[in-house]
């Protein structure tokens, strides 16, 4: 046995540093070595089974490192055989080239002798362990045992945890390190560089890569220090807080946690509803050591939207991810339930459903329709509101409805913190079609909502076909201006100033031919004259169809004017009764209105496609009149 | 049934269903290639829509058919299929190729995947061995 140098097997010299030397000769006698030198195979058995490896792996272990030849396991050997361990769970081929390699400590599961066992070593290893790190273990000593009982107590659960159990110091440490880093992150969470540093510095023994490099950050001991200090002030906090965690889900993310990843989500990005681009993340999350392909995988699992950036949720997946696995805790191979981003964005509802009460109020009202609509036509990811609210400012007019909307326009914000499709799926499924389809279900994750959204959409077909077949809604306009103001035109002047910038982009198309523009206005008339005044008003009413939701529910196909007075006035007095109505009569309403639309619109595009005729006939007319006219003038003139 | 991306004319990723046969395959979609070369140059428009990405049946040999469609950049997939298979009908392979480019953009957003590297990513994985034994 050579501690110091290394171990030499099959003529190949594998250097071990202090750490793994420390951490195999503890295993070693873990074993119970007998005198001969020779490891008992149960123990050593038990060992590899605790690795937590696949059993192939294992034979592969013991072929390669030389006990099976020999028939049993010698010190040479049994190093050999834990560097190897190591390595298979690093992911690397086990193979002697790969011992060579700087590994990280091999983890073994549920080993419940080594506690005593390092009790009986730590004043040893205590003398043992860096000058820095010295003083500060001793006052971990107590805290260890009140540890390692609730170690103990949970240990089924807290099981992979704790990756390094070297007799050294370090592994009073490593069990609080998850706890404690838990809280060390609460109070470094101003400062996210030396939180991201005391996090990695904290577990020194994990990661024997950060032995190699501590330059990247800082000292160890100097930075263990301030961690070990604030960790151990933070632990009788621990200790109370300890047991809420370890009765969660390792997958579910804890308050400080969340507190935590928000902090270094501003640090990235100092707009909470902004997007970590992939380049960014990637610099970030490479500090956490992981291996790329992990860090691959991990980002597949947490960017569900695949787009290639971490909105806030996302970041929280992610960053959760990574320290689960850190903690040694295998990556999963879809993304948790409660890792999901539905699941956050669900905790944020609730207490927004109070509000959300009101987007059903003002679902009646004529102004929100235009808001809603470009909100649900606008593209959803955007990064910032403060676009989508001047929009809808601009769009609406100037009633007490204003101060709901902000309300609702606040409460979609917080909702689009997530911004994530509602159903949890595992992101491999989210297909393109998919992504199109939820995505505009981003804003909704209650049931109300999804039914407001479905609501929605049959209002914005209204306006489309109307922009496109220019004719019919200018001519409709002109109309409406023309004919001056009865009581009932008054009512409606308010809604065309919202559509506006709809109608005058097809009235700029119908302005390339602005000859038609008075012959359309006579037409207009002319149709009045072929049809009937129930026609025209739902023709007149089509456009105010969008803004005004009551208008359409209470018109009917062969509405009178005098309905078109009521409405308008309508709806501000039935916000206020409509605020006590249930959710389900709103729904039935809401889909009672959704058919009532279908209706009119069938019933519309028809009006259309008959009027759109009619008008093709009087082209014909006015153009052989037309003709007619230059015929006889010359004759009219003699 | 064999899949291949190649970037730079080597390859990215390669699958085949019946694993035997698997340098049969590596050749078969390295002798492709030259096919697909030819009928990028052959185009020699710098838009390429995706009709023109899909390059169709390169050439039918004894056993198998060999499907190729290049990517804006560059980076080409080959599907080989067993001739036995004739109910493939040609939708069915642009649909394919779709999958697959859309799989592959997934991949490619991924920042720590660094274009050029073999693709190892077990969704990818997933969805072409979904696509494998959909189609037998």
């Amino acid at each position: 046995m050579d501690p110091e140098s290394g171990v030499a097997s099959a003529g190949s010299f594998i250097p071990l540093n202090e750490h793994e030397q420390r951490f195999y000769s503890g295993l070693h006698s873990l074993c119970q070595a007998d005198t001969s030198g020779k490891l008992s195979s149960g123990k050593v058995a038990e060992l590899f089974k605790a690795s937590q490896l696949p059993p192939e792996a294992l034979h592969r272990v013991t072929e390669v490192c030389g006990a099976k030849r020999l028939g049993y396991f010698g010190t040479p050997q049994f190093y050999v055989a834990l560097k190897l361990l190591a390595a298979a769970q690093s992911g690397l081929p086990v193979h002697l080239e790969s011992v060579t390699a700087n590994l990280p400590l091999p983890r073994f599961a549920g080993l419940k002798n080594e506690p005593e066992m390092r009790y009986s070593t730590v004043p040893a290893g205590v003398d043992g362990a860096q000058g820095g790190a010295a003083p500060a273990s001793v006052p971990w000593t107590p805290a260890d045992r009140s540890a390692f009982r609730h170690l103990e107590a949970s240990a089924e659960k807290k099981e992979p945890w704790s990756p390094p159990r070297s007799p050294s110091s370090s592994p009073p440490r490593s069990p609080l390190t998850y706890r404690s880093y838990t809280y060390s992150k609460q109070r470094n969470g101003a400062d996210s560089q030396t939180a991201y540093e005391s996090k990695h510095s904290s577990r020194p023994m994990v990661q024997l890569e950060q032995h190699s490099s501590p330059r990247n950050y800082g000292t160890k001991p100097s930075v263990e220090h301030p961690a070990m200090a604030r960790a151990s002030s933070s632990e009788r906090l621990e200790q109370q807080g300890v047991d809420d965690y370890s009765d969660d889900d390792p997958w579910r993310i804890t308050e400080e946690q969340l507190e935590y990843y928000t902090n270094q989500f501003k640090t990235l990005q100092p707009d909470l509803g902004a997007l970590i681009l992939g380049a960014i993340a990637k610099n970030f999350f490479t500090k956490s050591k992981l291996p790329i392909p992990e860090l691959s995988h991990i980002w597949e699992l947490s960017d569900v939207d695949r787009d290639g950036a971490l909105t806030f949720s996302e970041f929280c997946t992610a960053f959760h991810l990574i320290v689960a696995r850190k903690n040694g805790y295998p990556l999963p191979e879809s993304l948790p339930p409660t890792l999901r981003p539905g699941y956050m964005q669900q905790e944020e509802d609730v207490p927004d459903t109070p509000e959300s009460a009101e987007p059903l109020i003002v679902f009646e009202d004529a102004e929100l329709r235009p808001g809603q609509m470009d909100r649900g036509v606008k593209e959803r990811l955007q990064p910032s509101l403060a676009a989508t609210k001047q929009d809808l400012k601009e769009e609406a007019c100037k009633q007490d409805v204003a101060a709901m909307r902000v309300q609702t326009s606040q409460e979609k914000r917080t909702l689009q913190l997530g911004a994530f499709p509602e159903r949890p799926e595992p992101p491999h499924d989210l297909d393109t079609q998919m992504r199109t389809k939820t995505r505009p279900r981003s804003y909704s994750s209650t049931s109300f909502e999804d039914a407001m959204k479905k609501a929605e959409e049959p209002p914005t077909p209204p306006p489309r076909p109307q922009k496109t077949h220019s004719r019919a809604s200018s001519l409709d306009l002109n109309k409406l201006f023309q004919q001056g103001a009865p009581g009932v035109r008054s009512g409606w002047l308010p809604p065309p100033p919202a559509l506006p910038p709809r109608p005058t982009a097809s009235q700029e198309e119908s302005s390339v031919k602005p000859d038609k523009q008075g012959p359309r206005s006579r037409f207009g008339r002319s149709t009045e004259d072929l049809t009937n005044a129930s026609k025209q008003d739902v023709i007149g009413v089509s456009h105010s169809q969008a803004p005004q939701k009551p208008v359409r529910r209470k018109y009917h196909p062969d509405g009178q004017n005098l309905e078109a007075a009521p409405p308008p006035t309508v709806p501000f007095p039935t916000p206020a009764k409509s605020a006590q109505k249930l959710l389900s009569k709103q729904k039935r309403e809401i889909q009672m209105a959704i058919r009532k639309n279908k209706e009119t619109n069938a019933v519309l595009t028809r009006l259309n496609s008959e009027l759109q005729q009619q008008l093709k006939v009087v082209h014909q007319e006015r153009v052989t009149l037309e003709s007619q006219v230059e015929l006889l003038r010359p004759l009219a003139s003699t | 049934m064999n899949y291949t991306s190649r970037a730079n004319n080597y390859p990215l990723y390669i699958r085949s269903v019946p694993t035997q046969n698997e340098l049969k395959f590596h050749y078969t979609v390295h002798t492709s290639l030259d096919v697909v070369e030819e009928k990028i140059s052959a185009v020699g428009k710098s838009l390429g829509d995706q009709r023109e990405l899909y390059l169709g049946l390169l050439y039918p040999t004894e056993d198998y058919k060999v499907y190729g469609y290049v990517t804006n950049s560059k980076v080409k997939f080959v599907i080989v299929v067993d001739s036995s298979n004739t109910s493939l009908r040609d939708n069915e392979i642009r649909s394919m190729f779709r999958k697959l480019h859309n799989s592959f953009t997934d991949v490619m957003c991924n920042p720590f995947h660094n274009p050029g590297d073999q693709i190892q990513s077990k969704a990818f994985d997933g969805i072409v061995s979904g696509m494998m034994v959909q189609t037998g």
